[in-house]
């Protein structure tokens, strides 16, 4: 007997309550995307129409990328530090390499810190992030001045301290990405 | 979180070499940086084809936001503009009919200007407009103090231009992308101006201070000349800027010479004017010798 053909249906996809839910994988993309697009991301706000008399736009991508780091240990690999600071370089008009090797070492630093002090709770990690972002903020300054002629060291520290205030903010977007990678 | 015991990656030979690996690419890396950085301090503007690249692709979201700020910012001027509009119109028609006389004045002033200098054969220099775009976003989160224009080779844009919007100069292009230019503004340390007061022509010159203000030294030594409210205008010498584009206004004397506010706001302004260098020969005829940034002592 033929059924006549009065319609046609896509096959439907079972419902999501009929699916296994043990022993689903996370998707491997959003895993490794996640991350490196969050910082890249960040990276990118100064392309937004944002002007400001000094600098005072905290780096995000700098936030972003010492959030993840110190958030979520052995998930960025210790050379990170040098991609994700070319790109950073791209778009902060420091010299091209400034956050390359600020951001490097400051990965390296970090691993030290890690073989030293193990369980660290919120509060040292943003010590240990307020420190860094000091230092690369500084260390920009001085590159800055061997490549032109660069500002007072005192222009910067609005920008420092409002940095250090954002940076729990930061490691909460990172908090929510992270639970959003991890999600089957 | 504790860090996952990675450094012990028990017997695994694969698992040793993978974490020794990465330990050598690290430092590699830094060096390469290192390296990188080291080219672009010898040669700034080495890496500005990146730059430009960077830009190019970050700009159609920087023009949308920054359509949308002017629209924003537009329905707030207009709302703002009905509150106390019957005093405000007041105001305004007084400072009209009083302002009337001395454009009356003004205009008879041109007229005699323009028959002295026939008089005199000097040639009008007028103001060569290359193309008019507008500040889409900036560094503003760096020492450096650039800001992106949205026009670029395509609109004739070039190195070494004077860039200035309706309320004064902005600053000179550095960098030129296809669609887009990096302009350095007044603002930055390595920002050279000369200028002049314009009450009497007293020659200075003026760098930026890299929070917004810039600094006015006149040549001559001594005790500072100047006082708050001293209008700052480009003096024209050394041919890049042109004469009499407003600059800055005098907000405190130092103890030799003066912080000035520029008039330009950069994140303000709704255009801006990229316009030819003011002598163009005679600054080729010295970009050839020496170019900017590049500027060597010549032995006799």
């Amino acid at each position: 007997m033929k059924i006549p053909v009065n319609a046609i249906r896509l096959p439907t996809r079972p419902g999501r309550e009929y699916e296994s839910r043990f022993d689903r994988e996370q998707s491997l993309l959003k895993m490794l995307a996640i991350p490196i697009a969050s910082v890249v991301i960040a990276s990118m706000i100064t392309a937004l129409p944002i002007f400001t008399a000094e600098p005072l736009l905290p780096p995000f991508g700098l936030l972003m990328f010492l959030s993840w780091r110190l958030m979520r240990p052995g998930l960025l690999p210790v050379w990170s530090g040098v991609p994700f600071g070319l790109v950073d370089d791209l778009f902060s008009g420091q010299p091209f390499g400034s956050a390359g090797l600020l951001w490097s070492l400051a990965m390296l630093v970090i691993e030290i810190i890690d073989s030293r002090a193990i369980w660290r709770d919120h509060v040292q990690d943003w010590l240990i992030a307020a420190i860094l972002i000091a230092a690369i903020l500084f260390g920009g300054l001085w590159i800055t001045a061997l490549a032109h002629a660069a500002a007072q060291p005192v222009v910067l520290v609005p920008q420092i301290l409002l940095s250090i205030l954002l940076y729990p903010l930061v490691v909460r977007i990172c908090a929510r990405l992270d639970s959003w990678r991890l999600a089957t | 979180m504790a860090p996952p015991p990675h450094r012990r990656p028990g017997f695994s030979r694969r698992a040793q070499y993978g974490l020794f690996a990465s330990y050598v690419i690290a430092m590699a890396g830094t060096v390469v940086a290192a390296f990188l950085l080291a080219i672009s301090i010898a040669d700034p503007a080495g890496f500005s084809a990146l730059r430009a690249a960077a830009a190019e692709i970050t700009a159609p979201v920087a023009r949308l936001f920054s359509n949308i700020g002017d629209i924003t910012r537009n329905v707030s001027g207009n709302a703002s503009a009905y509150i106390n509009a019957a005093s405000k119109n007041a105001t305004l028609e007084k400072q009209v009919r009083a302002q009337q006389v001395k454009v009356i004045e003004a205009k008879a002033l041109r007229v005699e200007n323009a028959r002295l200098r026939g008089l005199l054969k000097l040639k009008e220099q007028s103001p060569q407009q290359v193309a008019i775009g507008r500040l889409i976003s900036s560094t503003a989160s760096s020492t450096r103090r650039v800001a992106t224009l949205s026009i670029g080779q395509t609109s004739g844009v070039q190195r070494a231009q004077p860039v200035r919007g309706p309320s004064g100069l902005i600053g000179r292009v550095i960098e030129t992308g296809p669609t887009t230019a990096r302009v350095l503004l007044v603002s930055d340390s390595e920002n050279l101006v000369p200028v002049m007061r314009v009450s009497d022509g007293l020659p200075a010159f003026s760098a930026g201070l890299g929070n917004g203000l810039v600094i006015i030294k006149p040549l001559n030594l001594g005790e500072s000349p100047f006082k708050v409210g001293d209008v700052i205008v480009t003096s024209g010498n050394g041919g890049l800027y042109m004469p009499n584009i407003p600059f800055a206004r005098v907000i405190r004397k130092t103890s030799d010479g003066a912080l000035a506010l520029p008039f330009a706001d950069p994140g303000n302004t709704p255009y801006a004017v990229v316009m030819k260098p003011y002598l163009n020969a005679a600054r080729t005829a010295q970009q050839t010798v020496a170019p900017d940034g590049k500027a060597k002592e010549v032995a006799e």
